[in-house]
Protein backbone atom coordinates (compact mmCIF):
# COMPACT_ATOMS: atom_id res chain seq x y z
CA UNK A 1 0.00 0.00 0.00
CA UNK A 2 1.49 3.30 -1.05
CA UNK A 3 0.35 6.50 0.56
CA UNK A 4 2.02 9.79 0.05
CA UNK A 5 2.42 12.64 2.51
CA UNK A 6 -0.44 14.59 0.95
CA UNK A 7 -2.81 11.70 1.52
CA UNK A 8 -1.72 11.48 5.10
CA UNK A 9 -2.32 15.16 5.72
CA UNK A 10 -5.76 14.83 4.20
CA UNK A 11 -6.40 11.93 6.51
CA UNK A 12 -5.25 13.92 9.48
CA UNK A 13 -7.42 16.86 8.54
CA UNK A 14 -10.76 15.08 8.52
CA UNK A 15 -11.39 15.92 12.10
CA UNK A 16 -10.53 12.83 14.05
CA UNK A 17 -7.89 12.44 16.67
CA UNK A 18 -4.50 11.75 15.21
CA UNK A 19 -1.71 10.42 17.34
CA UNK A 20 1.20 11.09 15.08
CA UNK A 21 4.41 12.76 16.00
CA UNK A 22 6.50 11.86 13.01
CA UNK A 23 5.11 13.71 10.02
CA UNK A 24 8.65 14.36 8.90
CA UNK A 25 9.26 10.67 8.75
CA UNK A 26 6.25 9.88 6.62
CA UNK A 27 8.20 9.94 3.38
CA UNK A 28 10.37 7.10 4.56
CA UNK A 29 7.32 5.29 5.91
CA UNK A 30 5.91 5.10 2.41
CA UNK A 31 8.92 3.21 1.13
CA UNK A 32 8.82 -0.54 0.95
CA UNK A 33 9.67 -2.16 4.26
CA UNK A 34 10.49 -5.72 5.20
CA UNK A 35 7.69 -7.95 6.49
CA UNK A 36 6.75 -7.05 10.03
CA UNK A 37 7.71 -3.43 9.58
CA UNK A 38 5.02 -2.35 7.15
CA UNK A 39 2.52 0.32 8.10
CA UNK A 40 -1.08 -0.59 7.43
CA UNK A 41 -4.69 0.46 7.90
CA UNK A 42 -7.66 -1.22 9.45
CA UNK A 43 -11.19 0.02 10.00
CA UNK A 44 -13.16 -0.30 13.23
CA UNK A 45 -16.95 -0.36 13.04
CA UNK A 46 -18.99 -0.79 16.17
CA UNK A 47 -22.42 -1.02 17.72
CA UNK A 48 -24.49 -1.36 14.59
CA UNK A 49 -27.46 -2.53 16.72
CA UNK A 50 -29.29 -4.03 13.76
CA UNK A 51 -32.96 -4.47 14.70
CA UNK A 52 -33.23 -1.30 16.76
CA UNK A 53 -36.27 0.81 15.97
CA UNK A 54 -36.90 4.31 17.24
CA UNK A 55 -37.56 7.06 14.71
CA UNK A 56 -36.88 9.78 17.27
CA UNK A 57 -33.38 8.40 17.73
CA UNK A 58 -32.55 7.14 14.24
CA UNK A 59 -35.17 7.44 11.49
CA UNK A 60 -32.76 5.66 9.14
CA UNK A 61 -32.22 2.61 11.34
CA UNK A 62 -32.48 0.28 8.34
CA UNK A 63 -30.11 2.35 6.25
CA UNK A 64 -27.29 3.56 8.47
CA UNK A 65 -25.16 0.41 8.39
CA UNK A 66 -25.65 0.09 4.64
CA UNK A 67 -24.42 3.65 4.18
CA UNK A 68 -21.37 2.93 6.31
CA UNK A 69 -20.58 -0.15 4.22
CA UNK A 70 -20.76 1.99 1.08
CA UNK A 71 -18.52 4.58 2.76
CA UNK A 72 -15.89 1.97 3.66
CA UNK A 73 -15.99 0.65 0.10
CA UNK A 74 -15.37 4.17 -1.16
CA UNK A 75 -12.27 4.76 0.97
CA UNK A 76 -9.42 5.72 -1.29
CA UNK A 77 -7.18 3.17 0.38
CA UNK A 78 -8.94 -0.01 1.30
CA UNK A 79 -8.05 -1.28 4.78
CA UNK A 80 -6.21 -4.54 5.35
CA UNK A 81 -9.14 -5.70 7.44
CA UNK A 82 -12.32 -4.51 9.10
CA UNK A 83 -13.07 -5.15 12.76
CA UNK A 84 -16.57 -5.05 14.25
CA UNK A 85 -16.31 -4.47 17.99
CA UNK A 86 -19.65 -5.87 19.07
CA UNK A 87 -23.36 -5.22 19.34
CA UNK A 88 -23.89 -6.13 15.72
CA UNK A 89 -27.53 -6.67 16.63
CA UNK A 90 -29.91 -5.00 19.05
CA UNK A 91 -31.03 -7.24 21.87
CA UNK A 92 -34.21 -9.28 21.55
CA UNK A 93 -35.64 -11.84 23.96
CA UNK A 94 -36.73 -13.96 20.98
CA UNK A 95 -34.07 -16.51 19.94
CA UNK A 96 -35.43 -16.77 16.40
CA UNK A 97 -35.54 -13.02 15.94
CA UNK A 98 -31.95 -12.78 17.23
CA UNK A 99 -30.84 -15.17 14.49
CA UNK A 100 -32.81 -13.26 11.86
CA UNK A 101 -31.05 -10.07 12.86
CA UNK A 102 -27.65 -11.75 12.74
CA UNK A 103 -28.38 -13.16 9.30
CA UNK A 104 -29.44 -9.72 8.09
CA UNK A 105 -26.39 -7.93 9.42
CA UNK A 106 -24.10 -10.64 8.03
CA UNK A 107 -25.66 -10.17 4.59
CA UNK A 108 -25.18 -6.39 4.70
CA UNK A 109 -21.58 -6.74 5.82
CA UNK A 110 -20.91 -9.20 3.00
CA UNK A 111 -21.14 -6.20 0.66
CA UNK A 112 -17.81 -4.91 1.97
CA UNK A 113 -15.10 -5.01 -0.67
CA UNK A 114 -12.63 -6.04 2.01
CA UNK A 115 -13.18 -9.70 2.73
CA UNK A 116 -10.92 -9.91 5.74
CA UNK A 117 -13.59 -9.06 8.31
CA UNK A 118 -13.27 -9.87 12.01
CA UNK A 119 -16.08 -10.05 14.53
CA UNK A 120 -16.66 -10.08 18.23
CA UNK A 121 -19.90 -9.92 20.21
CA UNK A 122 -21.43 -7.24 22.38
CA UNK A 123 -23.80 -7.97 25.23
CA UNK A 124 -26.77 -7.32 22.93
CA UNK A 125 -25.56 -10.17 20.70
CA UNK A 126 -24.42 -12.60 23.34
CA UNK A 127 -25.61 -11.67 26.83
CA UNK A 128 -28.86 -13.66 26.81
CA UNK A 129 -27.67 -16.95 25.30
CA UNK A 130 -23.95 -16.97 26.17
CA UNK A 131 -23.18 -16.23 22.52
CA UNK A 132 -24.86 -19.36 21.12
CA UNK A 133 -26.44 -17.54 18.17
CA UNK A 134 -23.40 -15.34 17.61
CA UNK A 135 -21.13 -18.39 17.31
CA UNK A 136 -23.44 -19.90 14.70
CA UNK A 137 -23.08 -16.84 12.48
CA UNK A 138 -19.73 -15.28 13.29
CA UNK A 139 -17.58 -17.91 15.02
CA UNK A 140 -15.63 -17.90 18.25
CA UNK A 141 -15.81 -14.95 20.62
CA UNK A 142 -12.19 -14.71 21.73
CA UNK A 143 -9.13 -15.36 19.62
CA UNK A 144 -5.86 -13.92 18.38
CA UNK A 145 -4.49 -13.17 14.97
CA UNK A 146 -1.23 -11.80 13.64
CA UNK A 147 -1.00 -9.09 11.03
CA UNK A 148 2.17 -7.45 9.77
CA UNK A 149 4.01 -7.80 13.04
CA UNK A 150 1.12 -6.91 15.34
CA UNK A 151 -0.47 -9.42 17.71
CA UNK A 152 -4.21 -8.76 17.82
CA UNK A 153 -6.07 -10.18 20.82
CA UNK A 154 -9.86 -10.29 20.85
CA UNK A 155 -11.31 -10.53 24.35
CA UNK A 156 -14.91 -11.44 25.10
CA UNK A 157 -16.29 -9.52 28.07
CA UNK A 158 -19.97 -9.88 27.20
CA UNK A 159 -20.96 -13.54 26.79
CA UNK A 160 -20.97 -13.81 30.56
CA UNK A 161 -23.94 -11.57 31.44
CA UNK A 162 -22.13 -10.37 34.55
CA UNK A 163 -19.84 -8.29 32.29
CA UNK A 164 -16.89 -10.51 33.09
CA UNK A 165 -14.04 -11.98 31.10
CA UNK A 166 -13.89 -14.95 33.44
CA UNK A 167 -11.09 -17.00 34.93
CA UNK A 168 -10.79 -19.42 32.00
CA UNK A 169 -10.36 -16.67 29.42
CA UNK A 170 -7.95 -14.79 31.66
CA UNK A 171 -5.81 -17.91 31.89
CA UNK A 172 -5.93 -18.16 28.10
CA UNK A 173 -4.89 -14.49 27.84
CA UNK A 174 -2.01 -15.07 30.21
CA UNK A 175 -0.82 -18.04 28.13
CA UNK A 176 -1.01 -15.98 24.92
CA UNK A 177 0.95 -13.11 26.43
CA UNK A 178 3.67 -15.35 27.83
CA UNK A 179 4.64 -16.24 24.27
CA UNK A 180 5.36 -12.59 23.44
CA UNK A 181 8.39 -10.40 24.12
CA UNK A 182 7.76 -7.40 26.36
CA UNK A 183 8.14 -5.03 23.42
CA UNK A 184 5.67 -6.88 21.20
CA UNK A 185 3.14 -4.72 19.36
CA UNK A 186 -0.18 -5.72 20.89
CA UNK A 187 -3.66 -4.51 19.99
CA UNK A 188 -6.58 -5.67 22.11
CA UNK A 189 -10.18 -5.53 20.91
CA UNK A 190 -12.96 -5.67 23.48
CA UNK A 191 -16.57 -4.58 23.52
CA UNK A 192 -16.75 -3.09 26.99
CA UNK A 193 -14.01 -0.87 28.40
CA UNK A 194 -11.49 -2.82 30.44
CA UNK A 195 -11.19 0.05 32.90
CA UNK A 196 -13.87 1.66 35.07
CA UNK A 197 -15.02 4.35 32.66
CA UNK A 198 -18.37 4.95 34.36
CA UNK A 199 -19.64 2.00 36.39
CA UNK A 200 -22.87 3.86 37.20
CA UNK A 201 -23.86 3.25 33.57
CA UNK A 202 -22.37 -0.22 33.44
CA UNK A 203 -19.44 1.11 31.40
CA UNK A 204 -16.79 -1.20 32.80
CA UNK A 205 -15.73 -4.84 32.92
CA UNK A 206 -16.08 -6.48 36.29
CA UNK A 207 -12.72 -8.24 36.09
CA UNK A 208 -11.14 -5.86 33.58
CA UNK A 209 -8.44 -4.93 36.08
CA UNK A 210 -7.16 -8.51 35.95
CA UNK A 211 -6.76 -8.30 32.17
CA UNK A 212 -4.96 -4.98 32.48
CA UNK A 213 -2.67 -6.45 35.12
CA UNK A 214 -1.69 -9.17 32.66
CA UNK A 215 -1.15 -6.63 29.86
CA UNK A 216 0.70 -4.07 31.97
CA UNK A 217 4.21 -5.58 31.65
CA UNK A 218 4.06 -5.10 27.87
CA UNK A 219 5.32 -1.82 26.47
CA UNK A 220 3.19 -1.44 23.35
CA UNK A 221 -0.43 -2.21 24.12
CA UNK A 222 -3.42 -0.37 22.67
CA UNK A 223 -7.07 -1.24 23.29
CA UNK A 224 -9.91 -0.49 20.88
CA UNK A 225 -13.44 -0.98 22.14
CA UNK A 226 -17.10 -0.04 21.57
CA UNK A 227 -20.13 -0.21 23.87
CA UNK A 228 -20.35 3.50 24.73
CA UNK A 229 -21.30 4.72 21.23
CA UNK A 230 -18.92 7.66 21.20
CA UNK A 231 -15.29 8.52 20.85
CA UNK A 232 -13.36 8.33 24.09
CA UNK A 233 -9.64 8.23 24.81
CA UNK A 234 -8.07 7.16 28.06
CA UNK A 235 -4.83 5.76 29.35
CA UNK A 236 -4.08 3.35 32.17
CA UNK A 237 -0.34 3.90 32.62
CA UNK A 238 1.20 3.11 29.22
CA UNK A 239 -1.92 1.40 27.82
CA UNK A 240 -4.12 3.54 25.58
CA UNK A 241 -7.85 2.84 25.29
CA UNK A 242 -9.92 4.18 22.38
CA UNK A 243 -13.71 3.87 22.22
CA UNK A 244 -15.41 4.12 18.84
CA UNK A 245 -18.62 5.77 17.74
CA UNK A 246 -21.56 3.52 16.96
CA UNK A 247 -23.71 3.22 13.88
CA UNK A 248 -27.21 3.40 15.32
CA UNK A 249 -27.79 5.46 18.47
CA UNK A 250 -25.41 7.99 20.03
CA UNK A 251 -25.14 8.02 23.81
CA UNK A 252 -24.28 10.93 26.12
CA UNK A 253 -20.81 11.51 27.52
CA UNK A 254 -20.11 9.59 30.73
CA UNK A 255 -22.08 11.09 33.60
CA UNK A 256 -23.29 14.06 31.55
CA UNK A 257 -26.98 13.14 31.81
CA UNK A 258 -29.21 11.59 34.47
CA UNK A 259 -29.41 8.39 32.40
CA UNK A 260 -27.50 6.93 29.50
CA UNK A 261 -30.51 7.24 27.22
CA UNK A 262 -29.87 7.63 23.46
CA UNK A 263 -29.44 11.15 22.13
CA UNK A 264 -32.38 12.14 19.90
CA UNK A 265 -31.85 12.55 16.16
CA UNK A 266 -30.97 16.08 15.12
CA UNK A 267 -32.71 16.89 11.80
CA UNK A 268 -30.24 19.74 11.32
CA UNK A 269 -27.33 17.32 11.60
CA UNK A 270 -28.40 13.84 10.45
CA UNK A 271 -26.26 10.96 11.73
CA UNK A 272 -24.55 13.27 14.22
CA UNK A 273 -22.60 11.29 16.77
CA UNK A 274 -22.40 8.22 14.55
CA UNK A 275 -19.56 7.03 12.39
CA UNK A 276 -16.62 4.69 12.10
CA UNK A 277 -12.89 4.81 12.50
CA UNK A 278 -9.87 4.27 10.36
CA UNK A 279 -6.70 3.24 12.16
CA UNK A 280 -3.29 3.56 10.68
CA UNK A 281 -0.81 1.28 12.41
CA UNK A 282 2.73 2.56 12.22
CA UNK A 283 5.74 0.52 13.15
CA UNK A 284 8.52 2.91 14.10
CA UNK A 285 7.72 4.40 16.44
CA UNK A 286 4.73 2.27 17.33
CA UNK A 287 1.74 4.54 16.81
CA UNK A 288 -1.90 4.33 15.89
CA UNK A 289 -3.22 7.31 13.96
CA UNK A 290 -6.98 7.45 14.36
CA UNK A 291 -9.30 9.11 11.90
CA UNK A 292 -12.94 9.45 12.85
CA UNK A 293 -15.18 9.35 9.80
CA UNK A 294 -18.90 10.16 9.54
CA UNK A 295 -21.44 7.57 8.40
CA UNK A 296 -21.17 8.81 4.83
CA UNK A 297 -17.39 8.59 4.91
CA UNK A 298 -14.80 10.96 3.50
CA UNK B 1 -47.58 24.46 81.00
CA UNK B 2 -47.08 20.92 82.27
CA UNK B 3 -50.18 19.77 80.32
CA UNK B 4 -48.86 21.41 77.18
CA UNK B 5 -45.56 19.50 77.50
CA UNK B 6 -47.45 16.18 77.91
CA UNK B 7 -49.61 17.05 74.91
CA UNK B 8 -46.52 17.71 72.78
CA UNK B 9 -45.01 14.41 73.83
CA UNK B 10 -48.19 12.55 72.93
CA UNK B 11 -48.27 14.22 69.51
CA UNK B 12 -44.66 13.24 68.85
CA UNK B 13 -45.37 9.64 69.87
CA UNK B 14 -48.42 9.51 67.58
CA UNK B 15 -46.50 10.96 64.62
CA UNK B 16 -43.57 8.59 65.09
CA UNK B 17 -45.90 5.61 65.42
CA UNK B 18 -47.74 6.67 62.26
CA UNK B 19 -44.52 7.00 60.22
CA UNK B 20 -43.26 3.67 61.53
CA UNK B 21 -46.55 2.07 60.55
CA UNK B 22 -46.31 3.45 57.04
CA UNK B 23 -42.83 2.11 56.49
CA UNK B 24 -43.36 -1.23 58.23
CA UNK B 25 -44.58 -2.75 54.97
CA UNK B 26 -41.06 -3.02 53.67
CA UNK B 27 -38.79 -2.15 56.56
CA UNK B 28 -38.34 -4.12 59.71
CA UNK B 29 -35.67 -4.02 62.36
CA UNK B 30 -33.46 -6.77 63.71
CA UNK B 31 -30.73 -6.16 66.25
CA UNK B 32 -30.70 -2.49 65.33
CA UNK B 33 -30.47 -3.17 61.59
CA UNK B 34 -32.95 -1.96 59.06
CA UNK B 35 -34.13 -4.76 56.82
CA UNK B 36 -35.51 -3.65 53.49
CA UNK B 37 -37.07 -6.14 51.13
CA UNK B 38 -36.42 -5.44 47.45
CA UNK B 39 -37.86 -7.42 44.56
CA UNK B 40 -36.29 -7.49 41.11
CA UNK B 41 -37.92 -8.53 37.85
CA UNK B 42 -37.61 -7.58 34.19
CA UNK B 43 -36.98 -4.62 34.16
CA UNK B 44 -37.63 -2.97 37.49
CA UNK B 45 -36.92 -2.99 41.18
CA UNK B 46 -39.54 -2.52 43.85
CA UNK B 47 -39.12 -0.21 45.63
CA UNK B 48 -37.02 1.72 43.16
CA UNK B 49 -36.31 4.45 45.70
CA UNK B 50 -34.81 3.46 49.04
CA UNK B 51 -34.20 5.93 51.84
CA UNK B 52 -31.54 5.14 54.45
CA UNK B 53 -29.91 6.97 57.31
CA UNK B 54 -26.20 7.58 57.40
CA UNK B 55 -24.41 5.35 59.88
CA UNK B 56 -27.38 3.05 60.46
CA UNK B 57 -26.73 -0.60 59.50
CA UNK B 58 -29.05 -1.94 56.84
CA UNK B 59 -29.74 -5.25 55.14
CA UNK B 60 -31.20 -5.27 51.65
CA UNK B 61 -33.09 -8.53 51.16
CA UNK B 62 -33.34 -9.18 47.45
CA UNK B 63 -35.71 -11.58 45.73
CA UNK B 64 -35.81 -12.07 41.96
CA UNK B 65 -39.24 -12.84 40.58
CA UNK B 66 -38.02 -14.18 37.25
CA UNK B 67 -34.32 -14.61 36.35
CA UNK B 68 -30.81 -13.66 37.44
CA UNK B 69 -30.47 -9.93 37.99
CA UNK B 70 -27.83 -7.82 39.62
CA UNK B 71 -27.72 -4.86 41.97
CA UNK B 72 -24.89 -2.39 41.74
CA UNK B 73 -24.59 0.94 43.51
CA UNK B 74 -21.09 2.20 42.66
CA UNK B 75 -21.55 5.40 44.68
CA UNK B 76 -21.84 3.37 47.86
CA UNK B 77 -19.45 0.66 46.70
CA UNK B 78 -21.95 -2.18 47.02
CA UNK B 79 -23.18 -4.86 44.63
CA UNK B 80 -24.78 -8.28 44.62
CA UNK B 81 -26.06 -10.89 42.23
CA UNK B 82 -29.77 -11.56 42.62
CA UNK B 83 -30.38 -15.17 41.63
CA UNK B 84 -33.99 -16.39 41.35
CA UNK B 85 -35.72 -18.61 43.89
CA UNK B 86 -33.73 -17.50 46.91
CA UNK B 87 -33.35 -14.51 49.15
CA UNK B 88 -30.04 -12.68 48.85
CA UNK B 89 -28.97 -10.46 51.75
CA UNK B 90 -26.65 -7.49 51.30
CA UNK B 91 -25.53 -5.97 54.58
CA UNK B 92 -23.82 -2.60 54.80
CA UNK B 93 -23.62 0.68 56.66
CA UNK B 94 -24.11 3.79 54.52
CA UNK B 95 -21.15 6.01 55.34
CA UNK B 96 -22.08 9.14 53.42
CA UNK B 97 -25.22 11.14 52.77
CA UNK B 98 -26.44 11.82 49.26
CA UNK B 99 -28.33 10.38 46.33
CA UNK B 100 -26.83 7.28 44.76
CA UNK B 101 -28.21 5.60 41.64
CA UNK B 102 -28.24 1.83 41.39
CA UNK B 103 -28.75 -0.43 38.41
CA UNK B 104 -28.92 -4.03 37.27
CA UNK B 105 -25.43 -5.14 36.22
CA UNK B 106 -26.37 -8.58 34.95
CA UNK B 107 -27.54 -8.24 31.36
CA UNK B 108 -31.18 -9.32 31.44
CA UNK B 109 -32.84 -8.34 28.16
CA UNK B 110 -34.44 -5.59 26.16
CA UNK B 111 -35.16 -3.25 29.05
CA UNK B 112 -31.93 -3.93 30.94
CA UNK B 113 -30.60 -0.41 30.53
CA UNK B 114 -33.68 1.05 32.23
CA UNK B 115 -33.57 -1.23 35.27
CA UNK B 116 -32.44 1.42 37.73
CA UNK B 117 -33.26 2.98 41.06
CA UNK B 118 -31.96 5.37 43.69
CA UNK B 119 -30.72 5.12 47.25
CA UNK B 120 -31.11 8.30 49.26
CA UNK B 121 -28.97 8.49 52.39
CA UNK B 122 -29.98 11.21 54.84
CA UNK B 123 -27.84 12.70 57.62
Amino acid sequence: MKIDRRDFLKLAGIGGVVFASGLGGWGSAARAKPPGEEDFFFVQLSDTHWGFTGPAINPDAAGTLKKAVVAVNRLKHQPDFVMFTGDLTHVTDDDNERRKRMAAVRDIISELKVKNVKFMPGEHDAGLDEAAAFKEFFGVTHYTFDHKGVKFIVLDNVSDPTSSIGATQLEWLSAQLKQLPKDARIVVFTHRPLFDLYPEWDWYTRDGAKALELLMPYQNVTVFYGHIHQENHHTTKQIAHHAAKGLMLPLPAPGSAPKNAPIPWDPAAPYKGMGFREVEAKVKPVQYALTELPVMGE
Amino acid sequence: MKHARYFSLIVVVIVVTFIAGLTWSYVSASDGEQIIKVTAKKFEYSPKEITLKKGVPVVLEFTSLDRMHGFSCPGLGIRSDIPPEKVTRLQFVPQKAGTFPFHCDVFCGTGHGGMTGTIIVTE
